[in-house]
């Protein structure tokens, strides 16, 4: 393949990532900007989300329901489902450390192993699948200077599928209600005055707690749901919140913590640079050069490249 | 009535108000006066339930409110106007007053009728409802603040030194709002620590020191008992 295809199909590739990856992102940095703690465990609740669409989509064949009508089942209960267990684990655990920073990163490395754990325990140690709701092949074409001019023809290698497609256009989607359902809407500017002044939120009647509760869940449920749109790519594995962790946490750090757009940004910039870098020399380059970017911004921008300086 | 009884409470190990008393009645204006560190912002901290209650009862009639959650506090009548504003910055100001609604009565029309009342009673803040409350001028804070407080329909108004670091104009203007205030019947709870700013404004005057109730003053004993005061507050 020529340079020019080959490009476009590494920037695809990384629009995928850039994609399910500002999911998560924004999960972690809604958590860390409302509640001011930081979430070990958010990779853990990828996996979860991965692993119960997995779970979904068994029992929804034993009805036997199709692949779209699973993935729709998948998609809506997953992210409750570990919504649920989040504010849970907010209230058990979270609440009584009175959301002490430093107890909070220790309690959830412990959460982290324990979800690990029962994942294995309860869902073992081997990928699996799910299907794909759609997946069709598509060819894309390219343009190049023939015998008669500007020509358009279709390159042997450069395709993708509808699903990956989707999977850009659905994050896009959330993340634009997301950001309407922050900036608009009553419960969004509950938890944005929490985020400024949770004293002053309480003494205007706002439960704090419940606001706490609620956002580690809404947090935990859009890294179930990038866990989702990614099964249908990669499986479902008890590990895979690791890595996920691991970039979730430099995108946020480059987008600034707390930013919503920053994290958008970050997670495009690491996305297509992890693509196209992967496709063009090897994925280790790739997160060399992702780490490389978080030393150089925590050296010369702290805040990152979108955050607030010391609020 | 708005009653304080043995009052003690402090953060975390440091106790800070020790068997404190205090009382304002509906139609009148209280002031809380005391030296810096006294323990003025502390009190109204414990009266909003944000600094614990270890002993003692903040009665608001009949209600215990040391004994509620703190976010059901301001849902009993208790308007808050802290110390330094504290507005919620990077929000508008539509949405600061949208807050202090939220916390008010439920009904949409009496939301709307509090809301046009607060633009009437502060009409420079109609002018700048789309500003984020940050880049309002300290004088325009204030009256967010104010607004904001008012915005619940309180019985009780906090207000912790209103008119700190404020132009006289401005300091006028809040003190017109507070004897509005009062002549509606609210009960007004204003720190304050300029003797000459309260003489004709207060109808009684408490004392702090040092965590404990020092001397409290009627209507009738505040101007023969001027110098006692001005000796408590040390000017
Ligand atoms: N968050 C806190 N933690 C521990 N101690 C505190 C805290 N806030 C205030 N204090 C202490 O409580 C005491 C009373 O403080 P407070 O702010 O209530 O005084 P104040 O009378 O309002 O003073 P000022 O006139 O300066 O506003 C002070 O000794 C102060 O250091
Ligand atoms: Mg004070």
């Amino acid at each position: 393949m020529e340079f020019g295809p080959y490009l476009m199909l590494a920037m695809l590739e990384g629009a995928v990532l850039a994609a399910v990856l500002a999911l998560m992102a924004s999960g972690l940095s809604l958590v860390f900007g409302v509640m001011r703690v930081v979430n070990v465990a958010h990779g853990e609740f990828y996996m979860l989300g991965a692993v119960m669409a997995w779970v979904v989509t068994q029992f929804m064949m034993g009805l036997g329901g199709g692949p779209a009508v699973n993935f729709i089942a998948a998609a809506v209960l997953a992210p409750l489902i570990v919504g649920s267990i989040a504010a849970a684990a907010d209230v058990v655990i979270l609440k009584r450390l009175n959301y002490d920073p430093e107890r909070v990163i220790v309690a959830t490395i412990g959460l982290l192993y324990i979800i690990q754990q029962a994942a294995l325990m309860g869902y073992g140690p081997d990928a699996k699948p799910v299907v794909a709701p759609f997946n069709e092949r598509i060819a894309l074409p390219w343009v190049a200077w023939g015998e008669n001019g500007l020509e358009m023809y279709y390159p042997w290698g450069l395709s993708t599928t509808s699903y990956k497609l989707f999977v850009i256009v659905a994050a896009v989607v959330i993340l634009a209600g997301l950001r309407l359902f922050m900036t608009r809407s009553r419960a969004g500017l509950v938890m944005r005055a929490t985020q400024l002044d949770g004293e002053m939120a309480t003494a205007f009647g706002i439960p704090v707690e419940r606001v706490y509760a609620i956002v580690f869940g809404a947090g935990a449920a859009l890294a179930a749901l990038a866990g989702v749109l990614i099964v249908p790519i990669q499986q479902a594995h008890y590990l895979m919140g690791g890595d996920a962790l691991l970039l979730s946490f430099i995108v946020v750090i480059i987008g600034g913590l707390g930013s919503l757009a920053g994290t958008v940004v970050a997670a495009v910039l690491i996305g297509m640079s992890d693509g196209i870098i992967s496709v063009f020399f090897t994925p280790t380059l790739a997160k060399i050069i992702a780490t490389l970017a978080v030393a150089l911004v925590l050296v010369f921008r702290p805040q990152g490249l979108f955050g607030v300086k010391n609020r | 009535m708005f009653q304080i009884e043995g009052l003690t409470a402090g953060y975390g190990q440091a106790t800070i108000l020790r068997e404190v008393s205090l009382q304002a009645a509906p139609g009148e204006i209280t002031v809380l006066m005391g030296r810096n560190g006294a323990g003025k912002t502390t009190l109204m901290k414990a009266i909003m339930g944000l600094v614990r209650a270890e002993a003692g009862q903040v009665r608001l009639d009949g209600t215990d409110l040391a004994a509620l959650p703190p976010h059901q506090v301001p849902g009993h009548g208790v308007g808050y106007v802290p110390q330094g504003r504290r507005l919620f910055s990077e929000l508008t100001v539509a949405q600061n007053i949208e807050i202090g609604l939220g916390a008010g009565p439920k009904e949409a029309s009496k939301r709307r009728e509090t809301r046009d009342e607060m633009l009437e009673l502060f009409p420079r803040l109609g002018e700048r409802m789309g500003q984020r409350a940050g880049t309002l001028s300290g004088g325009e804070q204030q009256m967010l603040a104010t607004a904001r407080a008012l915005c619940l329909r309180p019985k009780l108004l906090l207000l912790d030194e209103p008119t700190e670091g404020l132009q006289p104009s401005m300091i006028e203007a809040i003190r017109q709002v507070m004897v509005q205030m009062r002549d509606r019947g609210l009960a007004v709870l204003l720190v304050e620590q300029r003797i000459d700013a309260v003489l004709e404004l207060a109808d009684r005057i408490s004392v702090i020191e040092m965590g404990r109730n020092a001397e409290d003053f009627t209507k009738p004993e505040i101007a023969p008992g001027e110098a006692r005061l001005r000796a408590h507050l040390g000017v």
